[in-house]
């Protein structure tokens, strides 16, 4: 019966992994992609529902302590699926648009999922390395998606070579913590007695393997290509569902393997979360391509959401959770119109200055992009807004008063390049004769909902924030 | 009342959520119309039941439990002395400004309509928001609709200027948020259990007590942002751009409502939350509006486009609030908001009166009228009473807010010299020059253009729309205690309070070792400098108590009054 009990707490892997093999079969057997589309779409909506039931569940460890679950995992469960059940919805649609709409991609992406979902859950470095590398493998397979395009092959490779790299740095990192502390294992490494060389290289490497995750400048430099090259939804689930799993493992190896070292790598991350502001910013202020765009300000968000992992405190730690939602949605939602307007005339559309005068057409895309983007700048009612305040909060509390200035003085630059899409959008004319058409129901519903809880969680995020505080160490 | 203030505020954002669905124009025009003449409608009554006497609370006060879970942000609205008329004049110019696009906004009406009624909510909540956290929402809901007002119906270079506008805004906007963040930790540990607060009562009570060098980064940067708003010279420059392209509406609510941020804020938050402060830094502010004053007169005055010319006097009057404000009497104060609500109403008309010639004559160049009063006299007379209530012509409402700031400032202790009214005072014959010669040159003389001989006079509705504000102007000019009197008690007491706060936090640091420079720059004021002093020699601050008993008298009714 324990057996049993145990494999509950990790429902969601469960329902995932069993879609993504069945949707592969199903592939294999009548290829026909909108049959595993709705399937897809099933089991990410149960493996959802699962993790958000989950939250409001017990935290503890099963697996001889190789899983943790409840808490931050499930939590982190519930980003992973959010991120992906928008993406796959968004993808039919999309996908049929631009060509490339086959059923493998449904099965890598559950497959990815699965992945993601194992590493939010991991409470050793094995399973973590694990659920990094399923990840990892699914994505580069999807990034090279649409075999005829140069740029999605090429985002490909780019993908694959610095992913095995940074995947190189992480094990060896892996390796030489599991030689300074005996094991693998979070807590017995945050026990470890003699701090000397190899356990110090072991962390700074770990470091670098997840800054590579997180796409921390300056291990960024894949970010743009691939999420430019990726196809668009592919790219929302990129930069949302990986992201976050990758956010979340971060968190639970800080807090649960080098809580001691606090002083140390809380100095480190200080460093790499100001160039990541910094740069990330800058060179998005100089791109033209929409999706180029967003991918330099993903980066900077990732630096904004590195503040919070430097301050390293409990409420730190949940503002991130919660800033990781905000971004979730607004992300997922921005890649998700940018999907809309590119599959009207193919992917010249990302070039920003197609996008003039778009914006009174269809207006309430038009909105919603307006919606996620002052979301992404940070303005208030929006939950982008309350994310941001919130990892300040925890970073002002802790005295890191000069990085939080540094982030608001780079989200005040990003203004400019969020304003742009708006600009072109609403204040240009439209020269080239775009004429939109009406969106799926599906496409369009997923939008709305995306900005209606953008918004909800702006104007109510007592709700989440509750919850997210009843996470206590050593849960997280 | 606490459910009609909250009704008031929230009744234009669902008339923007209406027109959503509304596709005939003239319909968006007349639901826009009926949406904000309710919201004035409604709005009477709490200015009819407002106790004028109450000091110390806020009256129609909402309060709920914190928002944010384990953080004690709460929606904290109410209405006092300091917002009351500026909330009025909210609700007031709504319609006015509705019914002035009414025929010059031609594409997208819908979207025009909804921005205005979101900025109207926007508006009326930072007025009406007594969490500073609050208020910072609101204020950035502001922002968003005046972005695409100006963006979308502006003129030719609007983009330049709404980006701007935006930009530069934020930039202040957001380092605040930094001090935010610390003053609210720190009134959290001081008054609240430990739990961060931005409650405006706890974060302005005298329990709560900063350090000089904390108040000093807090001022400034507090200070940074609201000069920004306002704007105080030498942050004005995207003013005149942001109003010359504006439509007609974007530059009324600009004047009318959104530069009364600033100023509304610095009497709200930025004078009590950091009295010492804002004593050692008055001469300084005070020195800035008198620049404003000046030098916004002065280009005002070489400006061919009429609108620039009006942006630029707006400089100049936003001066004489600033100056107003830290004088520190009741003075001061009481003309400084009476003049933001003056400056509302005539520079709102200038705007309006500007957007009528503009309309029909597709273009704001001084050069490009002349004899404009032959065609239309109903619009000479209108635009004669804005003209002249800009000046600050005795018997219009702009002398009223001039006179009792010069007089504030000139007796100002804090200022301690009465060079500072002198020159401001310069300000007002400058004013006179400026706008009378820009009077004369449209309006007056020998018609030059042929075109102009076709100009046909205001209609009944840009009449309609006129006539409230005229009659307002007259009012104020006429019996200004009809409007002082809502500030009157709430002003006094608040700068009593910020004084005795100012004091006792004083004896508080005199202990510290502070910088060198944090001494000498308190040293500066006069009452401060005793209380340093005693200090610093080794009188213990009970001793000293004895000193200003008459203040801690003041305090002790002020709680009294408080319970």
């Amino acid at each position: 019966m324990e057996s049993a009990n145990e494999l509950l707490t990790i429902s969601p892997l469960i329902i995932i992994g069993a879609a993504g093999l069945f949707v592969m079969m199903l592939d294999a057997f009548t290829g026909n992609a909108r049959l595993a589309y709705l399937f897809t779409m099933l089991f990410s909506t149960a493996a959802l529902a699962v993790a958000v039931s989950d939250l409001f569940g017990p935290m503890g460890e099963s697996f001889n302590g190789l899983i943790t679950y409840g808490g931050t995992a499930a939590f982190g469960m519930v980003l992973v699926m959010t991120g992906t059940l928008f993406s796959v919805t968004l993808s039919r649609d999309y996908l049929e648009k631009t060509g490339g709409h086959i059923a493998e991609v449904y099965s890598m992406i559950l497959f990815a999922a699965f992945g993601m979902l194992l590493l939010v859950a991991s409470n050793n470095l094995v399973t973590l390395f694990l659920g990094i590398e399923t990840m990892s493998i699914s994505l580069y397979v999807l990034a090279g998606l649409v075999k005829n395009q140069k740029k999605s092959v090429e985002a490909a490779l780019k993908y694959f070579l610095l992913g095995a790299f940074a995947t190189g740095f992480l094990l060896y990192g892996i390796a030489l913590l599991y030689g300074a502390s005996g094991s693998t294992f979070l807590v017995d490494i945050a026990a470890t007695e003699e701090k000397g060389m190899i356990y110090w290289a072991g962390v700074g490497l770990l470091l670098v393997g997840f800054f590579f995750k997180i796409s921390a400048v300056p291990f960024h430099m894949w970010t743009p290509d691939v999420y430019q090259g990726a196809p668009t939804t592919i790219t929302a689930f990129m930069a949302t569902a990986s992201k976050s799993a990758a956010f979340v493992a971060f968190i639970l190896v800080l807090s649960r393997a080098l809580p001691d070292a606090r002083a140390e790598w809380g100095d480190v991350i200080w460093v790499f979360a100001l160039l990541t502001m910094v740069i990330g910013n800058i060179l998005a202020l100089v791109q033209d391509n929409v999706k180029r765009m967003l991918a330099y300000s993903s980066i900077a968000h990732a630096g904004y959401i590195m503040i919070g992992l430097a301050a390293g405190t409990d409420a730190a730690y949940n503002a991130v959770l919660f800033y990781l939602f905000a971004y979730t949605l607004m992300n997922v939602g921005a890649f998700g119109i940018v999907a809309y307007y590119e599959w009207h005339k193919g992917y010249d559309m990302t070039d920003i200055n197609n996008y003039s005068g778009l914006g009174f057409q269809q207006p309430v895309m038009g909105i919603l992009m307006s919606v996620f983007l002052f979301s992404m700048v940070g303005i208030p009612p929006f939950a982008g807004f309350i994310g941001k305040y919130r990892v300040f909060a925890a970073a002002v509390d802790e005295g890191l008063i000069s990085l939080v200035v540094v982030g608001v003085l780079a989200s005040a630059a990003s203004v400019y390049y969020y304003l742009r899409v708006l600009v072109h959008l609403y204040m240009k004319e439209n020269e080239n004769g775009t004429v939109l058409t009406r969106p799926g129901t599906l496409y369009f519903s997923a939008l709305l909902i995306l900005g209606a809880l953008t918004i909800f969680f702006g104007v109510n995020p007592g709700i989440l924030t509750d919850l997210l505080g009843t996470f206590k160490a050593p849960h997280y | 009342m606490e459910l009609l203030l909250n009704i008031v505020i929230y009744l234009p954002l669902f008339g923007a959520l209406l027109l959503l669905v509304i596709r005939q124009d003239d319909w968006v025009r007349w639901t826009s119309l009926l949406v904000t003449s309710a919201t004035f409608a409604l709005s009477i009554p709490l200015l009819l039941q407002f106790d004028i006497s109450a000091t110390g609370t806020a009256q129609y006060l909402t309060v709920t439990e914190p928002l944010l879970g384990d953080w004690d942000v709460k929606y904290m609205m109410g209405l006092d002395g300091l917002s009351m008329l500026l909330f009025m004049l909210t609700t007031f110019m709504a319609p006015i400004v509705v019914l002035s696009s009414w025929s010059s906004v031609k594409k997208h009406v819908a979207g025009f309509y909804s921005m205005l009624l979101i900025l109207q909510t926007g508006s009326l909540g930072v007025f009406a928001a007594l969490d500073l956290f609050m208020f910072y929402i609101f204020f950035e809901l502001t922002q968003i609709p005046m972005f695409f007002l100006i963006g979308i119906w502006g003129g030719e270079d609007r983009i330049y200027a709404t980006v701007k506008f935006f930009i530069y805004t934020l930039v202040g906007w957001l380092l605040m948020l930094v001090a935010l963040i610390y003053v609210g930790f720190a009134a959290g540990n001081m008054v609240n259990d430990g739990v961060f607060t931005t409650d405006w009562r706890l974060i302005t009570s005298p329990e709560f007590q900063l350090g000089l060098v904390e108040q000093t980064w807090l001022f400034l940067t507090f200070g940074f942002a609201f000069c920004i708003k306002v704007p105080i010279f030498p942050f004005h420059s995207w003013l005149p751009l942001a109003h010359t392209e504006a439509p007609t509406a974007g530059s009324v609510v600009l004047a009318a409502i959104a530069l009364k941020m600033g100023t509304y804020a610095i009497l709200r938050y930025l004078i009590p939350l950091f009295p010492n402060a804002a004593i050692a830094f008055a001469p300084m502010f005070a020195v800035l509006g008198v620049i404003g004053i000046i030098y916004g007169a002065l280009v005002a005055m070489v400006q061919k486009d009429v609108k620039k010319l009006v942006a630029y006097s707006s400089i100049s009057h936003l001066g004489f609030v600033v100056l107003g404000m830290f004088a520190f009497n009741t003075i001061g104060a009481q003309g400084a908001i009476i003049q933001m609500v003056n400056h509302g109403l005539s520079t709102g008309a200038l705007f309006i009166i500007v957007g009528m010639l503009y309309e029909r004559r597709h273009s704001r160049m001084i050069a490009d009228f002349g004899g404009v009063a032959k065609m239309m006299p109903v619009l000479t007379v209108m635009f004669m009473i804005a003209t002249l209530a800009s000046i600050g012509l005795p018997g219009l409402n702009g002398f009223v807010g001039e006179f009792l700031i010069l007089v504030g400032a000139f007796n100002s202790e804090v200022l301690g010299s009465s060079w500072y009214a002198v020159f401001a005072a310069l300000g007002v014959i400058l004013a006179a020059g400026y706008m009378l010669w820009m009077f004369q040159r449209v309006m007056f003389g020998p018609v030059t253009h042929e075109e102009n001989k076709k100009l046909t006079d205001i209609n009944a509705r840009e009449i309609g729309l006129l006539v409230p504000i005229m009659i307002l102007i007259v009012w104020i000019g006429i019996r200004p205690t009809d409007f002082t009197k809502y500030s009157e008690a709430q002003v006094t007491w608040m700068l009593e309070e910020t004084q005795a706060r100012a004091e006792a936090m004083a004896a508080n640091a005199a202990g510290d070792q502070l910088p060198a420079w944090a001494r000498k720059l308190y040293d500066v004021t006069p009452q401060l400098a005793t209380t340093l002093e005693t200090g610093i020699d080794g009188t213990s601050p009970s001793e000293h108590a004895g000193e200003t008993a008459g203040n801690d008298a003041n305090r002790n009714k002020i709680e009294d009054q408080r319970q």
